[in-house]
């Protein structure tokens, strides 16, 4: 999943970088500065809700849009997602199309 | 598709290997639906003679190729040990009869050697290329576009 | 870029819808039994604005550009300026057609029919100097009754707020909330999304705004006003604003059409209570806001009665628009249900089980559940033949242009349905046909008049169900088939041997014959290399027949007889040599028992059965498909009658007839091939897969010679 993801984004010209789980994906923030984060929601280590609220409460990427990949339009998870900080969802299986749709408009570009 | 299977990163993917006769093949795991047993065919009137017939998968009809009499490597007899590999090229899908499914293995970048130019027959038209292994293996590439039928268009 | 094609996508499907409302619209003014009602002008005038306002968001300029035109001529209609006149009504259909042709460039990037094009919107220009003056300004206004919301500021951004007169924009106001930026949302981004929508004009609402003393970071006090060019829907509006439907407000507000076309109201749907907010997907149902209106209470802003009234009483049934590919999911497994239903009976037979018993009683049930089910899925598929048949009246326009003959189409039925598959390949067919029968079919004028005919000649088009199947006929009232003409064009091109006799019956059919054109002289409307043969080959792949009857000097009939549906079929199953296989019922005259059929051997191995003083050619299906014999003694079990759509008559010689049932059809074309003399495959109750024969093609193998012939240029 993550790698059709990555796959997806380099081919429609982002730059992509991957992270092992949750942690993984804290500790890769303190060193770069993505315009967009995407997550999941099961990771080992550390959950998904865990990385939002992680980045929110950190001062660098507070404001950085976050993506939450959830299997399906579960109300429960995305109103938890959104608790913690998300800016909106990806629902699993998507299309390359909604992706980057999705990525453009929360991105303004 | 077949990128999705391939990690870019290292350049090694994986292959599912079948034995015919005595010889060892394989094909890009990425292109294989699924393995199934063999099933008795429908015979189809006035087809070519390495195809076994169709049969239903799951509410599709899909013709059956007998890989065997394909590469030119004699008709094969079908028998419960025969497998049906699904194949799924473009829009078309196929069942190949192969004997026994190997193994599924993994394939390093420098494992593919090209085919030798100076074998001359039937079978060097359908293989891409081999695949050698530390342990003596050697897997004929099969080249899934030559094998599998060509879908006749109906005449209007 | 993947996102803009697909809104580029949306937007011709849409056309698509445009056109057709468009067309309907001319067709109802241009009936003669029109009553020119306004309100059909309203609409084809909206469908006209529609387009165009899509065609700006693309910079299709030349659509654009005669959009407006056409526009032009409407607006003049619209407020009387113009007349309406058969005249002023002819150019406008042509006019569609032309707007068709070039929103079919546009979609395919072609370059646009220029000259076609630039001749009509000449035409449409001269309509609206008659009746003099610019006509130029809409009338449309976007006068909101009575607007809940504070005046804008002095300062806008963009250009002054939408109250000019010809607004009857969509307009969206976005305010945000406390968290709004906090989770990451941009303004911007959202507003992006609309413009790749449609055009969308973007105010900056600064009521709000504090002094910097008082500003509050988490309170965002910048409102935004946008305008739209046109009305999405309101999927499309929920994605976008998706994610920020909790932390932000948005109120969408829609135009409507005020019946007297003078003026247009909005349609305030905002409710004075905050916590009463409407989601956004109430927010775009018609339907709720005539609720809202009528159960108003005082203090809301409501539009006239009468206004909404208007809108929401049109008689557009309700209908979504859904992927073929899910109705076909659908389609597919009700197959396997029926398939699974008859697997089901075959094991409770073989178990000894009586009918009786309740597991019987219940498989029937379900059998009855599964044909309804089975009915209702086809139901969704299938669709009028109107806009094929709409199709046709504008060939008509264009093949009397390009002859010069002058002629008229006359539909009728054009509500029948039938599968949407059937209704897609149908236009290439009918196309020819109805170009071919004003070409070769109607004399022209002198010959017309010095037999006393009208000068205005009738082609006929029209459908109907009858017996389980579609019957569409295309008929003129021209000369009928010069027989001796079309028998000697047969002779010299040698599609029949010299001297060989034919029934009339027979000459007629020579016209489906390849490589048969029965004007001498190739004529640019139906001599564009395809022949009837064409048309028949299409016909027959659909699972149908065409046929051809003509009465000279009165008129010549082709009738098209289709399956109601390409996904099921009424079928004998029948085994021979083994195999199992289905033969279409619609095919099957008769079936009979060798005792009592009258065989006759001719020549070595050739035998005819002799009925009701007809000889009929018997065909051996086991040798046709060259299958292993069954019996020793060649003594067949039974014998079937078929008939082809030419006429001729085949016995199939089988072991047995096994069963009658419904079998679903699928496609081995799409994993295999073609197979000669097999039109499809099933799968039966015990899961394998069986074929099912063309009676056509099977015939057709009796024609001795031809037998060896077709069997190897396909094998």
């Amino acid at each position: 999943m993550r790698g059709l993801i990555a796959h997806a984004l380099k081919a429609n010209g982002f730059d992509v970088h991957l992270a092992d789980d949750g942690v993984d994906g804290l500790e890769k923030l303190t060193d770069s500065d993505p315009h967009l984060i995407i997550t999941d929601i099961n990771m080992p280590r550390l959950d998904g809700f865990g990385v939002i609220q992680g980045i929110r409460q950190s001062r660098a990427h507070a404001m950085t849009p976050i993506l939450v990949l959830t299997t399906e339009s579960c109300a429960d998870l995305k109103a938890r997602a959104r608790q913690a900080g998300a800016t909106g969802w990806i629902v699993k299986p998507f299309d390359e199309t909604t992706l980057v749709a999705i990525i453009q408009r929360v991105l303004g570009s | 598709m077949q990128n999705i299977m391939t990690d870019v990163e290292d350049g090694t993917h994986e292959v599912v290997s079948f034995k015919l006769g005595d010889q060892d093949f394989c094909i890009e795991i990425g292109l294989v639906r699924e393995i199934r047993g063999w099933t008795p065919t429908t015979v189809i009137p006035h087809s070519q003679d390495y195809i076994k017939g169709i049969i239903n998968l799951r509410g599709s009809v899909v013709a059956v190729v007998d890989l065997a009499a394909r590469l030119g490597l004699g008709v094969t007899v079908p028998s419960p040990r025969h497998v049906i590999i699904i194949v799924s090229l473009g829009k078309q899908t196929v069942g190949l009869l192969a004997e026994v499914v190997s193994d599924i293995l993994t394939v390093t970048p420098d494992m593919v050697k090209s085919v030798p130019d100076q074998i001359a027959d039937q079978a060097r038209d359908f293989i891409t290329c081999i695949l050698t292994f530390p342990n003596g293996l050697i897997l004929r590439g099969l080249d899934l576009s030559h094998v599998l039928p060509d879908i006749e268009v109906s005449p209007a | 870029m993947a996102g803009l094609d697909e809104l580029r996508l949306t937007f011709f499907q849409e056309c698509e819808d445009l056109l057709d409302r468009l067309g309907d619209g001319l067709r109802e003014l241009s009936a003669p039994d029109s009553t020119h009602e306004i309100e059909t002008v309203h609409a084809v005038f909206r469908a006209v604005h529609s387009i165009k306002g899509g065609a700006a968001a693309f910079g299709l300029d030349a659509l654009v550009e005669f959009a407006h035109r056409f526009e032009t001529v409407l607006d003049g209609m619209r407020s009387e300026r113009l007349a309406i006149s058969d005249a002023l009504l002819g150019v406008l259909l042509r006019a569609g057609d032309v707007l068709a042709d070039l929103v079919a460039a546009a979609r395919e990037g072609d370059e646009p029919p220029f000259e076609r094009s630039s001749r009509l919107a000449a035409e449409l220009d001269s309509l609206v100097d008659q009746s003099g003056g610019d006509t130029t300004s809409e009338e449309i206004t976007f006068e909101p009754l009575t607007i809940s919301f504070e005046p804008l500021a002095d300062l806008t951004f963009d250009q002054p707020v939408g109250e000019s007169p010809d607004d009857d924009r969509c307009r969206i106001e976005l305010s945000l909330k406390g968290d709004f930026y906090e989770l990451g949302h941009e303004p911007a981004g959202l507003i992006r999304a609309l413009q790749k929508i449609c055009h969308t004009e973007v105010q900056a609402d600064l009521t709000q705004i504090v002094p910097l003393a008082s500003f509050d970071p988490h309170n965002p006090m910048l409102r935004w006003n946008l305008l739209l060019a046109d009305e999405p829907d309101r999927d499309t509006l929920s994605t976008v604003f998706e994610f920020v439907e909790d932390c932000a407000e948005i109120r969408v507000m829609t135009p409507i059409q005020v019946p007297d076309g003078s003026k247009s109201a909005t349609d305030e749907l905002r409710l004075s209570n905050p916590s009463e907010q409407l989601p956004i997907l109430q927010t775009f149902q018609p339907e709720t806001a005539q609720n809202l209106g009528l159960k108003a209470s005082p203090g809301l802003s409501v539009p006239k009665p009468s206004a909404a009234e208007n809108v929401h009483s049109l008689p557009t049934p309700a209908t979504i628009r859904v992927n073929l590919d899910r109705v076909d999911r659908l389609i597919n497994l009700i197959g396997e249900l029926v398939i699974m239903e008859a697997m089901l009976s075959q094991v409770i037979a073989s178990a000894g089980l009586q009918s009786n018993t309740e597991a019987a009683s219940g498989l029937d049930r379900i059998r009855q559940l599964a044909g309804e089910i089975q009915e209702s899925v086809m139901a969704i598929r299938a669709q009028p033949l109107r806009p094929v048949f709409q199709r046709m009246e504008r060939i008509m326009r264009d093949v009397t242009e390009a002859t010069g003959k002058n002629a008229r189409l006359v539909t009728v039925g054009e509500s029948t349905e039938v599968d949407k598959t059937v209704i897609e390949r149908l236009v290439d067919p009918l196309t020819h046909m109805i170009r071919n029968s004003v070409d070769h079919g109607l004399e022209d004028a002198d010959t017309r008049k010095a037999v006393g005919k009208p000068a205005l000649g009738t082609i006929t088009l029209s459908a109907a169900h009858r017996s389980g199947r579609v019957i569409i006929e295309v008929s003129d009232d021209g000369g009928g088939i010069n027989r001796s003409k079309v028998r000697d064009i047969a002779e010299s091109k040698g599609l029949i041997p010299a001297g060989t006799s034919l029934s009339p019956q027979e000459i007629d059919n020579l016209l489906f014959l390849p490589g048969f054109s029965s004007k001498t002289e190739v004529s640019s409307i139906s001599g564009r290399g395809v022949g009837l043969d064409v048309v028949r080959r299409e016909i027959q792949t659909l699972g149908g027949r065409v046929s051809i009857a003509s009465v000279e000097g009165a008129g010549t009939t082709f009738t098209i007889a289709l399956p109601l549906t390409l996904a099921v079929l009424e079928g004998m199953i029948l085994e021979f040599g083994g195999e199992t296989m289905v033969l279409p019922l619609s095919s099957i005259v008769e079936t009979l028992s060798p005792a009592s059929a009258n065989i006759h051997t001719l020549g070595r191995s050739g035998r005819v059965m002799s009925n009701r003083g007809e000889l009929i050619p018997i065909i051996d299906l086991t040798e046709v498909f060259n299958l292993p014999r069954q019996h020793a003694d060649d003594q067949c079990g039974v014998l079937i009658v078929v008939e082809a759509e030419t006429g001729s008559r085949a016995a199939l010689a089988v072991d047995l007839i096994r069963d009658q049932r419904q079998v679903v059809i699928k496609s081995i074309e799409d994993n295999y091939g073609a197979v000669p003399g097999i039109s499809a495959a099933t799968i039966l109750g015990d899961g394998r897969v069986a074929l099912i024969l063309d009676p056509e093609e099977v015939v057709n193998f009796s024609r001795a010679d031809q037998q060896q012939v077709s069997l190897q240029r396909k094998g």
